[in-house]
């Protein structure tokens, strides 16, 4: 994995080649940060997300999720690697794919889904939704539906931080569509010109909406935004969780310590659609299988099995247990009421 | 309590140095605010006296340090951001529309956004269509902002206090060309129900004549001129768009049997259409003419001196709008 630079000027690997080269590495026991008991738990976290998105989607078949939903499988890697490098009382923007995000921070699953159903006992009672799950206590200030919304949002956390001088950070998870909009390139630099705690996190899964990279932005690799504002950068393979989550421990310590923002882009692939009525079908199948090889959680659990951290079969174990803790908490939040009184006005205004 | 003759802008300094005195979460944004006082001085003294970190001069970036606000907001902060001019509340539309203005909602009312944008806007001037906006209306159908108007030194003060206060986002609508008018300021003040609403400034018994802004000032000249030839005129300053209450106002109406509203802006969109339908609602039996409103004209504003005046609200246009009603 490549470090971050320390400096305070940029340092940024900008060719694909470099990223494919720590793509092969496959992951497990790398990272020196993490003790085998982090390893099952981050192995333990992207399964608990995959089946979480699942269970969304074999709910909204059901009728129980409703509008639309923006499912995150194959992107665990991310949410479960850069989530175990922060601390407490962290502060974490993202966007309306992020439910991963807000698994990973242990945001109540069953509030989680019942916020999807519409219930009452969901986490924003019933006024979110999917897009909007937040849960303050956990440090998840805010889910965004506008591309792009939360990260002048999350630089302001990031304000609050560096006010408060307690170590605390800001992160902010965005897609690589939302690279091409003003509230990012503002946020960006107002970061850097104040030396901000923040973590810029893109999960760059090629795709914008249903438009791939190609089509909407001059270059695939968005570190190259990162030079434009003098930021510290660096690629990783968003598909290795011990990668990301030694490129967030490594930039989430510089701006502890008051070396500034860091921009680290995730190179993974979203594996279904942009939303609910998308099937992908403007995908290159050849494409799609070869990220569906690299799926994050085939890979690592090949990975731990192969370094002796999980004993071999025990991941099935893991799937199922989770698979069924998803469905039991889908089935209470569907037993739960519809919220029948809510005092608008106070829910409006404090 | 001591009173003060001040300037609506001394009286905006005023505000902001005692509730900065009196709470260390709160802290102010904006473009050139911090050495250099604001381009309109708004903040004058502030810089030298809370410094860099509270004082924060910011990249001319609205969507960038009103999206931060809501993250200053949401952890702790009481974060006050300046809109060097009301028309680049355009630039930051999303952040207040979608972001500040709902993240309580949204959240299921858990989450507290203690916010106030303070925006300078308004005519008269000679700054060109780009920069004599009120914007008072622009957000005025968007649920979960305050929306106040500052007419006048004192209101500014105990307005800009309150909105400081408030755990609620609050959109402070100022107007540039009040800046140097003088009043007397009640310093130290609790602000308690600066927020309320409509207040009623001259009393009469022929027509209520409601006005936001320059053009409360305005409204008043056009009493006096109306007085002089024996109509009396009720004039009602606003205060607040947002949430708006329209019971002074219908209650006036009451009694006076005639409304004529004076705003800054466009008629089709603007918040006198909201209060002529509310008190037609409320009080239609009492009305003895339909219901009147003064606008600009619907272009932009020009720049030309002599255009300008012309666009904007005159004493006497207020007055032959008051009298046509009779």
């Amino acid at each position: 994995m490549a470090a971050p630079a320390r400096q305070s000027g940029p340092s940024i690997m900008t060719t694909r080649e470099q990223a494919a080269s720590e793509v092969s590495s496959g992951g497990a026991g790398r990272n020196v940060r993490l003790t085998d008991e982090n390893r099952l738990a981050l192995y333990t976290m992207m399964v608990d997300i995959r089946e979480f998105e699942e269970q969304v989607q074999r709910s909204y078949l059901e009728g129980l999720v409703h509008g639309t939903t923006h499912l995150c499988q194959g992107q665990e890697a991310v949410a479960a690697g850069a989530c175990l490098a922060l601390r407490q009382d962290d502060y974490v923007s993202y966007t309306y794919r992020g439910h991963g995000q807000c698994l990973a921070r242990g945001m109540d699953v069953e509030a989680a889904f019942a916020e999807l159903f519409g219930r009452e006992t969901g986490v924003c009672g019933g006024l979110g939704g999917s897009m909007h799950l937040t849960d303050i206590s956990r440090g998840l200030i805010g889910a965004f539906g506008i591309v792009g919304g939360g990260i002048p949002v999350a630089v302001g956390a990031g304000l609050s931080a560096q006010l408060a001088g307690r170590g605390q950070i800001s992160v902010s998870f965005f897609g690589d569509g939302a690279t091409n909009i003003g509230a990012f390139h503002e946020a960006m630099n107002i970061a850097q010109v104040w030396r901000l705690p923040v973590l810029f996190v893109c999960e760059n899964n090629l795709y914008g909406e249903f438009s791939r990279i190609d089509h909407t932005t001059p270059f695939e690799d968005l570190v190259r935004r990162a030079a434009a504002y003098a930021m510290a950068a660096v690629i990783v393979d968003g598909n290795d969780v011990e990668a990301v989550h030694e490129a967030t421990a490594e930039a989430a310590d510089r701006a502890r310590s008051g070396g500034g923002p860091t921009f680290i882009e995730c190179k993974t692939y979203r594996h279904r659609g942009h939303s609910r009525t998308d099937p992908a079908k403007y995908r290159d199948p050849a494409e799609v299988e070869a990220w569906l090889a690299r799926d994050p959680l085939i890979t690592y659990r090949a990975g731990l099995e192969a370094a002796g951290v999980l004993p071999v079969g025990e991941a099935d174990a893991i799937i199922e247990s989770s698979r069924s803790r998803m469905k039991a908490a889908a089935q209470q939040a569907a037993a739960a009421a519809w919220p029948q009184s809510h005092d608008f006005a106070a829910a409006t205004f404090a | 309590m001591p009173t003060e003759e001040l300037t609506y802008r001394e009286a905006i300094v005023a505000a902001l140095r005692e509730e900065m005195q009196r709470d260390p979460t709160t802290l102010i944004m904006g473009e050139d605010i911090g050495a250099s006082g604001g381009p309109f001085k708004t903040c004058l003294g502030l810089y030298e006296e809370f410094g860099p970190a509270r004082v924060r001069d910011t990249p001319i970036a609205e969507t960038g340090f009103v999206g931060a606000a809501l993250g200053l907001a949401l952890t702790g902060f009481r974060p006050i951001v300046e809109i060097m001019f009301s028309d680049f509340l355009g630039v930051c539309f999303d952040q207040i529309v979608n972001g500040i203005a709902k993240h309580r909602f949204m959240s299921g009312g858990r989450v507290k956004v203690p916010l106030v944008i303070r925006s300078i806007g308004g005519g008269g001037l000679r700054f060109g269509a780009q920069h004599s906006q009120t914007g008072e209306s622009w957000m005025l159908s968007v649920p979960g902002l305050k929306i106040v108007c500052a007419s006048a030194p004192d209101v500014a003060y105990t307005m800009l206090k309150a909105a400081i206060r408030d755990d609620n986002p609050v959109l402070v609508i100022e107007h540039k060309a009040l800046l140097s008018t003088k009043g007397d300021v009640a310093i130290g003040t609790e602000p308690d129900g600066a927020l309320s609403g409509p207040k009623i400034l001259r009393t009469g018994s022929d027509a209520t004549i409601v006005a936001s802004l320059a053009m409360v000032p305005r409204a008043l000249a056009a009493a006096d001129l109306l007085s002089a030839g024996g109509i009396e005129a009720e004039v009602i300053d606003i205060r607040v768009l947002r949430p708006m209450d329209t019971r002074p106002i219908c209650k006036s109406v009451r009694k006076t049997h005639r409304l004529v509203t004076v705003e800054e802006q466009a008629q089709v969109g603007g918040w006198g259409a909201e209060v002529a339908a509310q008190v037609v609602h409320e009080a239609f039996d009492y009305l003895d003419a339909p219901p009147a409103r003064v606008c600009l004209p619907d272009y932009p504003l020009p720049y030309s001196p002599v255009l300008e005046d012309a666009a904007l609200p005159s004493p006497e246009a207020i007055a032959a709008a008051v009298r046509a009603l009779m």
